[in-house]
């Protein structure tokens, strides 16, 4: 008998390439007659094209082709996920052509490629090529862009303005605000991020003139959307001609779902070679400024309550920094992902959100970890402390006081996720928010804050304690909601699985789910292995090639436990049921006689009259003896469209010192209590966590993309943008509360964004919570020695 | 002009003609096939490249391939032996620090660098040893907790229980 692997801290499979230097990411890729591309980028963040001279380049050693903007037959990319959900809303659209034609909107920007034999000759040549620009004025600041007088990006968007949505009541909003005993107000920004994952993004292209087709290796969270987007909106290709393979991924964290201009620009290129693969590598100062940023608000915020602790109303306006051109779902995500939650997991019953998407000579900003949760949950984080530290009532008893409570749901809040027609509807379903909170607090020591920080005091340090009690949403579906809606993709979000069971009993997963380090390999074969009554070491789980895989939607937004496992419970299901129909046949019996009890397949009341799944597997695949109208072999797929999104939450606690003469913040603890539901793998549980909390920290205290105002990236190379380092962190204590989801059989929610959801603002309230003696209510992150410091001298000193 | 490269790579002896300006990151990736030290920066910071020459951590992007000339370098691809994998690919595995795995190679060669100096480190002193070393998966813990018990492993010859039980290959 197998052993049953489901919910065990199972090593995983992938680790064996990948601790040997035996991965294969899409660099590692070396293709017969391989030439390579790089990608000449504006030095300018805003300047119209007067032309561009490519002849010398052309002569240069190596150099096998050069592609100007012009010479590109394709459309503009797509942008798949317009602001939506109201009548009359406008989008005022503008998307990357594959290299830029008559002008520029961001320093990064490509205008030209260069093909050659090796990378280093096409850089050589990238130089030679002369571009004439003519600079115009730049604007890099979100809220700055929409004012009068600022310059003008497109001709389509006055002003700057993508779109203006909006959200919730707003008279009703209005009301409670004004009726309410007290309001706090808050300018609140969410900086800029640049993910940074470890490998930057490569792609191979490969034009086969004999049978008209290409294939492009890419480092894609997404194979099968690409496919999709590059037939049907970019190359005019028919989708069947198209191949994404995506290797081993070196990390994406929402960087690569996107269409990006270097996919067209390798295919063509192969073509024009006639049928030479091209490769092209990002690299890290090129990944800066090609691949998108993250992030990027400037909210006013509005809270209303009473002095007992009641939160009467949310109220914010939101300008989001969307970039040069939109990225793929970039309007997708400050509107739905973002505004939608935004009460997090308090029942405040009046909530309205304005959002102005805006163009800027900056990156395009689009889904960075998290994805408008994060600076959903800030905001509300936020605003729980800064409600709480007016009305002067403890910041964890005000949490208790507002949260939804168990018997609360189904929840629908009133930022609008109830509504759709049709009767499609997402509501949060579950939840049980208090004994996460209690448990964190403890652990943190929260009781006995006051004695810590008088004794931190005597060592010339300031302590702070900071709380997030965020709710996280997984897996955003139904697809029926997102078509009734408006929102989402302009696609639909279900997920597939296919299983083959070979002759010898070997089985064979395959999923149009797509990972990027979260061991894919190994929850799948430890789902089927215990569905199936089989050893883990006897399945294979394949992915990330859209030939011979199902059509799947890939991974992001911490879908693929809930959706792509359920599709794989799904399949194994039906694999299951025909199993037991043939061994009904072997055993003579009828189908409603045969019990499965793992691998066994027996009539019932007699375990020993059996047929085990391989003998099964090995009779139906020679199908010698197949019994009239059933069809040989073990071969299912299943899809899979969940009724409703998952709904993580939890608590973290952060504590800082904050050194009284340099202004040097310390993490000196880090607490997290999370409620994932059910736990596939404990282990890789904890490891995204762990990972995303480290990002989310980053955010609070270090990271930043910083323009110059002339719209230089400051912060262009890894040496000035600030990736925590193993040093800065302390070791993160983890704990966990278990409510099953209600939506799928595993009563799994998903993990892969938690940590980063959570973190940035339990670190900010422990920061501004350490500098509460100096008068301080709110700095905006990071929260630098430069930035605290300067808030410490700004003040007379402590008062405390 | 081509510049002339002898060196002893993972203990074979390997002569490679190269541009002068070529990186021994490169020599490695593109001359010798060694694809398991990777490239995640063009400015020395992250580690990813991180290889042995002489028996020390070097960012391998740091160094140009004509000066590796007469050295032995060690990369991932030489830590496992006839026995089995190297203790630290062991504990990588066994507690989980790794998720994408690009930092890896370059995280295990600089641990190897740390065990070689240091039999008994504290977890200070790990999470400084890797401080040029980026993960932008793992937030460090679990490479931390690796580095600590493959530590063990070679001081005392055994291993720990981690609690994570062996799934299929
Ligand atoms: S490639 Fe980043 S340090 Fe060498
Ligand atoms: S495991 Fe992905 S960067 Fe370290």
């Amino acid at each position: 008998m197998a052993i049953d692997m489901l919910g065990k801290r199972v090593k995983r499979v992938e680790d064996q390439r990948l601790i040997s230097g035996a991965g294969r990411y899409v660099d590692d890729i070396k293709l017969q007659s391989m030439a390579h591309c790089a990608i000449l980028r504006s030095p300018y963040a805003h300047a119209l094209i007067r032309g561009i001279d490519t002849s010398k380049a052309r002569l240069m050693p190596g150099v096998l082709d050069v592609m100007i903007g012009a010479d590109i037959p394709y459309n503009p990319l797509p942008m798949a996920w317009p602001a939506g959900g109201s009548a009359g809303l406008r989008n005022n659209v503008n998307t990357p052509r594959a290299l830029a034609t008559d002008s520029v909107k961001w320093t990064g920007e490509g205008v030209a490629a260069v093909i050659a034999e090796t990378p280093e000759q096409a850089l050589d040549a990238l130089e030679a090529i002369v571009v004439g620009y003519d600079p115009l004025p730049a604007v890099v600041d979100a809220e700055k862009a929409t004012l009068a007088g600022a310059p003008q990006l497109h001709e389509n968007a006055p002003n700057n303005i993508v779109f203006e949505w909006a959200v919730g009541d707003k008279a009703g909003t209005a009301a409670a605000v004004d009726a309410a005993d007290v309001v706090v107000r808050q300018r609140l920004v969410n900086q800029r991020l640049i993910p940074n994952p470890m490998e930057t993004r490569g792609d191979i292209g490969l034009y086969n003139p004999g049978t008209d087709e290409y294939t492009i290796w890419m480092s894609s969270q997404t194979p099968h959307i690409q496919r999709l987007l590059l037939a049907a909106f970019v190359m005019g290709v028919p989708e069947h001609k198209i191949r994404c393979i995506s290797p081993d991924v070196g990390g994406a964290f929402g960087t690569k779902i996107f269409t990006y201009a270097d996919y067209p620009i390798v295919l063509l290129a192969s073509k024009r070679l006639g049928g030479r693969p091209v490769k092209w590598i990002e690299g890290r100062r090129e990944n800066y400024q090609a691949t998108i940023h993250g992030r990027d608000h400037i909210t006013y915020l509005e809270v209303a309550g009473k002095r007992d602790g009641e939160v009467t109303a949310i109220r914010v306006k939101t300008f989001a920094n969307l970039g040069g051109r939109l990225s793929t779902i970039g309007p997708g995500i400050p509107t739905t992902l973002y505004a939608r939650v935004l009460s997090g997991c308090y029942r405040i019953p009046h909530v309205y959100a304005e959002v102005v998407g805006v163009y800027t000579n900056t990156v395009f900003v689009d889904a960075y970890r998290g994805a408008g949760r994060p600076e959903a949950t800030y905001v509300i984080e936020r605003a729980m402390d800064l409600f709480a530290n007016e009305i002067g009532m403890d910041r964890a008893e005000v949490r208790r006081r507002n949260f939804i409570a168990p018997e609360g749901f189904p929840y629908e809040n009133p930022s609008g996720l109830g509504t759709a027609s049709g009767g499609a509807k997402i509501y949060i379903d579950s939840g049980n928010y208090e004994p996460a909170m209690d448990k964190a607090l403890e652990m943190a020591g929260y009781a006995g804050i006051e004695k810590a920080k008088a004794a931190a005091r005597a060592r010339g340090k300031y302590l702070g304690i900071g709380q997030s009690s965020y709710l996280e949403v997984c897996g955003v579906a139904p697809s029926k909601w997102i078509g009734a809606v408006g929102e989402g993709w302009g696609a639909a979000m279900w997920e597939s699985a296919n299983i083959k069971v070979h002759l010898t009993g070997k089985v064979v997963i395959t999923m149009g789910t797509q990972p990027q380090g979260q061991g894919h390999e190994t929850t799948y074969a430890q789902i089927i292995g215990h569905e199936l009554g089989i050893p883990m070491e006897d399945i294979v789980v394949q992915h990330s090639d859209t030939q011979g895989t199902p059509f799947g939607y890939g991974s992001y937004g911490s879908r693929t436990s809930s959706v792509g496992s359920t599709a794989a419970i799904k399949a194994a299901a039906k694999i299951r049921e025909k199993a037991r129909r043939y061994a009904a046949h072997m055993l003579e019996a009828s189908v409603e006689d045969i019990e499965v009890e793992g691998a066994n397949y027996f009539v019932k009341g007699s375990p020993e009259v059996k047929k085990t799944f391989q003998e099964i597997a090995f009779a139906l695949d020679l199908a010698f003896d197949a019994p009239e109208g059933m069809e040989p072999y073990l071969d299912e797929t299943a899809y899979y469209d969940t009724p409703n999104c998952t709904w993580p939450f939890g608590t973290h606690v952060a504590l800082v010192e904050v050194d009284e003469a340099t202004g040097q913040v310390e993490l000196v603890r880090y607490v997290a209590v999370d409620d994932v539901g059910n736990k596939i793998n404990p282990m890789i549980v904890d490891g995204q966590l762990h990972g995303g909390i480290v990002q989310g920290v980053g955010q609070a205290l270090w990271e930043g993309a910083v323009y110059s105002d002339d719209g230089q990236l400051l912060s262009g190379s890894m040496l000035d943008y600030a990736i925590p380092r193993a040093s800065w962190l302390p070791t993160l204590e983890l704990d966990e509360t278990v409510t099953p989801s209600p939506v799928n059989p595993l009563g799994v929610k998903g993990v892969g964004e938690a940590g980063a959801i959570a973190s940035t603002a339990a670190v900010a309230n422990a920061v501004n919570d350490a500098l509460k003696p100096f008068g301080v209510k709110h700095l905006d992150m990071p929260l630098t020695p430069q930035v605290v410091w300067k808030a410490m001298q700004s003040t007379k000193g402590a008062q405390a | 002009m081509v510049a002339h490269v002898s060196l002893t790579v993972n203990g074979k002896p390997r002569e490679v003609d190269v541009e002068p300006r070529r990186l021994l990151v490169q020599l490695l990736r593109e001359d010798l096939d060694l694809t398991g030290t990777h490239v995640g920066c063009d400015t020395s910071q992250c580690g990813a490249c991180t290889v042995h020459v002489d028996g020390k951590a070097v960012k391998s992007c740091t160094m140009l391939a004509v000066q590796a000339d007469g050295t032995t370098v060690t990369t991932i691809e030489g830590m496992a032996t006839a026995e089995g994998l190297h203790p630290l690919q062991a504990a990588f595995w066994e507690h989980h620090g790794l998720q994408c795995g690009f930092c890896t190679p370059g995280m295990i060669m600089a641990a190897a660098d740390l065990l070689a100096r240091t039999t008994e480190p504290t977890d200070a002193e790990i999470r400084h040893a890797i401080e040029g070393n980026f993960c932008r998966c793992t937030g460090y813990q679990n490479i931390v907790t690796a580095i600590r018990a493959a530590a063990v492993v070679m001081r005392t010859g055994v291993a720990a229980p981690s609690g994570a039980v062996q799934g299929g290959m």
